[in-house]
């Protein structure tokens, strides 16, 4: 890849390796908001064949009970969870807020995600 | 030497402009308490007159140093053999990213220095704007007639850009450097002129926050503190603006 600045360099924004917990930061919320934006396309697709009547319906829901499913559902709440927080401390960033301590924001947001991610995979697997 | 010498091996990557890069193996014997500098130096004095790098004063102020050392930017001056690797280990070594390569360990900063021109960059200050404002002004020890003067922080070294994702696929933004030296210059004197500078989508809107700069600057200059503390300023700046419109400005005969 070349070494100055090229639109076609960016999957070195993915490269964590010599990297601060900022670019952990910077990573994470590239990799959600891509995730998010497939899952939404999907949604619409999805929802799409919905429209298609009752068989479609009741194929529909039955897929949504598969374990796979579940769990793809879970990473888009994950996902949402970690955009979401992230995001709120980006935000206070760039209008000056807290700068200094985006480090120790950052921990104590990803700790709240994690809490909650577990949260809701508990209520999900345990409801059968 | 003071130390138990160490045996290392310094891995660099080797460039020609415009050519492929390749790396080269060097063996060295070091004290592990010299600078990384000092056995580029010796590679360039006893092993290969080919080598290219840049430096100068040798004592982390004229910037010209600026390498990848295992990856990370580092001013190699400063940066201890013992800080980046142990006996018989390797550091490897590689020209700053972001920056054409000139060869071997050499970029251009010509554009970088052009655009640190255009913020008015004065590199001295009186001294309690030369500082961070958060940081707690010292007690100077002599008295001076007349307000004291001191060297601002920037060194030019360039690090905060070559670790700047988003310098990394934007030709254009001028990067954290140059919007902490607008910022720098907005504290001493602040002009229209400043925050239409620094106002724009290759200016401050275009960083996304990795801070990656304050993290590898050797001179303490808080480049992400001072990019979003200038936001704060176009911020209100703008909203003034709104409420009471500019007159278009004149342009100067
Ligand atoms: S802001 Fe720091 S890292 Fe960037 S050029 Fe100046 S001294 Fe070097």
């Amino acid at each position: 890849m070349p070494n100055q600045p090229d639109s076609n360099n960016w999957p070195r924004w993915f490269d964590p390796r010599s990297r601060s917990l900022g670019t952990f930061g910077y990573i994470l919320n590239r990799v959600t908001a891509l995730g998010l934006t497939l899952y939404l396309m999907m949604h619409l697709v999805a929802l799409g064949q919905l429209a298609r009547g009752a068989d479609a319906y009741d194929g529909f829901i039955a897929l949504v009970k598969n374990p796979l499913f579940k769990l793809g559902e879970l990473l888009v709440i994950a996902a949402g969870v970690i955009h979401g927080l992230n995001g709120i401390r980006i935000a206070l960033n760039s209008f000056g807020i807290g700068v200094r301590r985006q480090k120790s924001t950052f921990i104590t947001l990803m700790l709240i995600a994690v809490f909650i991610i577990v949260f809701f995979a508990f209520k999900m697997f345990s409801e059968g | 030497m003071t130390n138990q010498p160490w045996q290392v091996q310094i891995k660099i990557q080797r460039q020609r402009a415009g050519e492929k890069p390749y790396v080269q193996a060097f063996a060295l014997e070091v004290d592990p308490d010299e600078y990384v500098l000092d056995a580029v130096e010796r590679i360039w004095a006893f092993h290969d007159r080919t080598l290219t790098y840049r430096h100068a004063c040798h004592h982390s102020t004229c910037g010209a140093c600026g390498m990848r050392v295992n990856g990370r930017e580092k001013l190699t001056c400063i940066t201890t053999i013992r800080s980046v690797t142990q006996n018989g280990g390797t550091i490897r070594i590689d020209p700053l990213r972001n920056f054409p390569v000139v060869s071997d360990l050499v970029v251009d900063m010509g554009d970088f220095f052009l655009r640190m021109n255009k913020s008015d960059f004065n590199s001295v200050a009186p001294d309690n704007a030369a500082r961070l404002p958060y940081e707690h002004p010292k007690k100077l020890e002599t008295q001076t007639e007349g307000e004291p003067e001191r060297l601002v922080d920037c060194i030019e070294c360039g690090l905060c850009i070559s670790a700047c994702p988003a310098a990394n696929t934007d030709k254009e933004y001028v990067g954290p450097a140059v919007l902490a030296a607008i910022h720098l210059m907005y504290t001493q004197n602040p002009s229209q002129k400043l925050i239409n500078q620094a106002d724009d989508h290759s200016g401050l809107w275009r960083c996304h926050s990795a801070y990656e700069c304050t993290e590898v600057c050797p001179s303490g200059v808080d480049p992400a503190w001072r990019i979003m503390d200038m936001r704060k300023t176009v911020f209100k700046d703008r909203v003034k603006s709104i409420i009471k419109p500019r007159l278009p400005e004149k342009k100067d005969a």
